[in-house]
C-alpha cells in the first residue's frame, strides 16, 4: 500500500480549490449573461431618448389679450387642459415614411432637411400659385393655438401648435365656384424619407378636407409647436391640424394643395376603406372595427379618459355636419 | 453532462429569461417606459410571451437533430416563463389598460376578435402550467401528458395571430413571428409524415 497521494501532487489543484475555481467561474458566467441579456433587451425595446431642437418662431401671438381670452375659450382656440410634454409630442407619434414605430420616429428624421421648401397651391383657383416657404408663413403672423390631438389609436395628448387658419391662404389664391373639395399631398422622396422605400402606405401621402371643413377658422396651417420651428418628425415644415379629426387626416411636410371638384383619396382609406373612412371625425360611438374608441388613453396620464364627440369641438363644428349620417360617414 | 453542469445550465436558463421581466420592472419604477408607458408595457410583455412560446418550441426539434438531449430540461422552464409573461400581458391590459373593469375586460373580449383569440391562447396555457410537474407527469401517464401538451401549439398559433390581427398596418414582425411558427410546427408535420408504420395487432 504504498500508491502516492494524489491529492498530494503539486501538479493536481486541491479539490476544494478546483470545485471554488469552478463555482466562481459559473457565477461570473451567470453575471454576464445576464447583462448580454439584458443589453440585448435594450437594444431591441427601448422607448425613444433624445432632445429635439428648433428654432423658436419669431413674431409668435401666444397670449390673448382678456377680451379676446374669452373669445378663444368659445372659438376652440385655447383647450384649457395641461399640454403634453414638448418631449412626448415630439418622441411618440406616427409618421410612416419615415417609421412605423411611433417611438422610432424622431431618431429616424433626425437629419430631415427642408432647405428650398417649395408649396404648389393650385387647382381650381383664381390665382395658383407655388409659394416659397418664406413667402407662405408670411401671409399672417403664427398664433398659438392649444388643441386636444386625438389619434386613431385610441391615445391623444395637447399640444401647443403655432401656424394660422388655412383659410387665410385660401383667401389668397381665391377658390373658384367649382371647387368643393381640398386635396393635400405630401412629400415624395424615397431618398429623405427612408419609410417610403417600403410600400406599407401607398405614396406620397395624400389626404382631403372638404372646401367648408378647409375653411374652419379650427383648420390649421401649423409650422410650429411650442413656439418653435416644427421638428422634423412632427412633419417639417408645414403640417395641417383639424383637432376634431383623428390625427391621420393632419397630414405631415406638405408640398402640394389643390382645390377640386370631387372628392380626393385619401391614403388611410385607400389602405384600409373599412376601418378609415374620408370623414374621419373623432366620435366616441363609432368604434373602430378592431377597438373601441369610446375612451382614450392621454399621453402623460395614468388611467384612461372619455372620449368627447368630435374631440370636444362638438360645438365649433358640429353644424358642418346636421343631416349626414356619422355612422356611415366615419 | 454531469448533474453540476446541468445545475448550472438549469440557472442559466431560469435567470436569463427573467432579465427582461426585471428590467421592465425596473424602467417602469424609474418612469423609463416613454411617452405612453402602459402601452409599451402590454406590447413588451406580449413579445416576450410569444418569444418563449417559440423558444419552448425549439427545444424539441433541436434536441432531435443535434442530438443533445439533456438540453430537455430547459422546456419546462422556458414554457413556464412563456406563461408567466403571457399572464402578466393580461393583467397589465386588464389594470392598467380597463382600469380593474370585470364587464368591460369582458364586453372588449367578446368584441373584439383579436382580444378573443388571445385570451383562448392564455387560457390553453393554464393546463399546461399546471400539469408542469414530475407529480403531474407521472399522475398522468406520459403518453396522456404529452398529448395535453400539444396544446402548446394552440397556444403558440393563437398568441401570432393575435399579434397580427392587431397591428395597424405594418405586419412585418407578426409575419416573421408566423414563419419561425410555421418551421417549428412544420418539422413536427414532417415528423409525424414520416412516423415508422405501427404493427397491427395481433401478429
Amino acid at each position: 500500500m504504498n500508491e502516492p497521494d494524489k491529492n498530494s501532487d503539486p501538479e493536481v489543484t486541491e479539490p476544494a480549490v478546483y470545485f471554488n475555481r469552478r463555482q466562481f467561474l459559473q457565477t461570473g458566467i451567470l453575471a454576464a449573461s445576464a447583462v448580454a441579456t439584458g443589453a440585448i433587451y435594450h437594444r431591441l425595446n427601448h422607448p425613444a431618448a433624445g432632445v429635439t431642437q428648433t428654432a423658436p418662431l419669431a413674431g409668435l401671438i401666444t397670449t390673448p389679450t382678456p377680451s379676446l381670452a374669452a373669445t378663444n375659450a368659445d372659438n376652440g382656440f385655447h383647450v384649457a387642459e395641461a399640454e403634453t410634454s414638448f418631449e412626448d409630442i415630439t418622441h411618440y407619434n406616427n409618421f410612416y415614411e419615415f417609421s412605423t414605430d411611433k417611438e422610432g420616429v424622431a431618431a429616424a428624421a433626425a437629419r430631415f432637411d427642408t432647405k428650398g421648401w417649395q408649396v404648389s397651391v393650385e387647382g381650381l383657383v383664381r390665382n395658383p400659385r407655388v409659394f416659397s416657404l418664406a413667402d407662405l408663413l408670411a401671409i399672417s403672423p403664427p398664433e398659438e393655438r392649444i388643441y386636444r390631438m386625438r389619434c386613431v389609436e385610441a391615445w391623444s395628448m395637447v399640444i401647443p401648435w403655432a401656424g394660422y387658419s388655412l383659410s387665410k391662404l385660401l383667401d389668397t389664391v381665391q377658390p373658384l365656384d367649382s371647387a368643393r373639395y381640398v386635396a393635400f399631398e405630401s412629400l415624395l422622396d424615397p431618398q429623405r424619407m427612408p419609410g417610403q422605400r417600403g410600400d406599407v402606405l401607398n405614396w406620397p401621402y395624400v389626404e382631403g378636407l372638404r372646401l367648408d371643413e378647409a375653411m374652419h377658422p379650427l383648420t390649421l396651417l401649423a409650422s410650429g409647436i411650442y413656439g418653435r420651428a416644427l421638428p422634423p418628425q412632427d412633419g417639417a415644415p408645414l403640417r395641417l391640424v383639424v383637432p376634431w379629426k383623428y390625427g391621420f387626416k393632419g397630414i405631415k411636410s406638405i408640398v402640394k394643395i389643390k382645390l377640386v371638384a370631387d372628392q380626393p383619396r385619401t391614403t388611410w382609406n385607400d389602405a384600409a376603406p373599412n376601418e378609415y373612412g374620408f370623414y374621419a371625425s373623432v366620435n366616441p360611438q363609432v368604434d373602430h372595427p378592431r377597438w373601441s374608441q369610446a375612451t382614450e388613453q392621454r399621453i402623460g396620464e395614468s388611467g384612461r379618459r372619455p372620449t368627447l364627440m368630435f374631440n370636444g369641438y362638438a360645438a365649433q363644428v358640429g353644424h358642418l355636419y346636421t343631416g349626414l349620417d356619422l355612422r356611415e360617414n366615419y | 453532462m454531469n448533474a453540476t453542469d446541468l445545475l448550472f445550465a438549469k440557472r442559466l436558463v431560469l435567470i436569463n429569461a427573467a432579465v427582461p421581466g426585471i428590467l421592465l420592472g425596473w424602467d417602469a419604477w424609474h418612469h423609463q417606459l416613454g411617452a405612453n408607458p402602459v402601452n409599451f408595457a402590454i406590447l413588451t410583455t406580449g413579445m416576450l410571451a410569444l418569444v418563449f412560446l417559440l423558444l419552448t418550441l425549439l427545444v424539441t426539434p433541436l434536441r432531435t437533430l443535434s442530438g443533445w438531449n439533456w438540453i430537455i430540461f430547459s422546456r419546462r422552464t422556458l414554457g413556464l416563463y412563456a406563461f408567466f409573461y403571457a399572464t402578466l400581458h393580461f393583467l397589465i391590459f386588464f389594470s392598467l389598460d380597463r382600469g380593474f373593469s370585470v364587464s368591460g375586460t369582458l364586453t372588449e373580449m367578446v368584441k373584439r376578435r383579436y382580444l378573443f383569440v388571445g385570451i383562448i391562447g392564455l387560457l390553453v396555457m393554464v393546463p399546461l402550467a399546471v400539469t408542469s410537474t414530475n407529480a403531474m407527469i407521472k399522475r398522468l401517464g406520459g403518453k396522456r401528458w404529452r398529448a395535453l401538451h400539444r396544446l402548446a401549439y394552440v397556444a403558440a398559433i393563437a398568441g401570432v395571430v393575435h399579434y397580427y390581427m392587431q397591428v395597424k398596418k405594418d405586419v412585418r414582425l407578426p409575419l416573421t413571428f408566423a414563419a419561425v411558427l410555421a418551421v417549428l410546427l412544420g418539422y413536427r408535420l414532417l415528423v409525424w409524415l414520416r412516423r415508422p408504420p405501427v404493427a397491427a395487432p395481433g401478429q
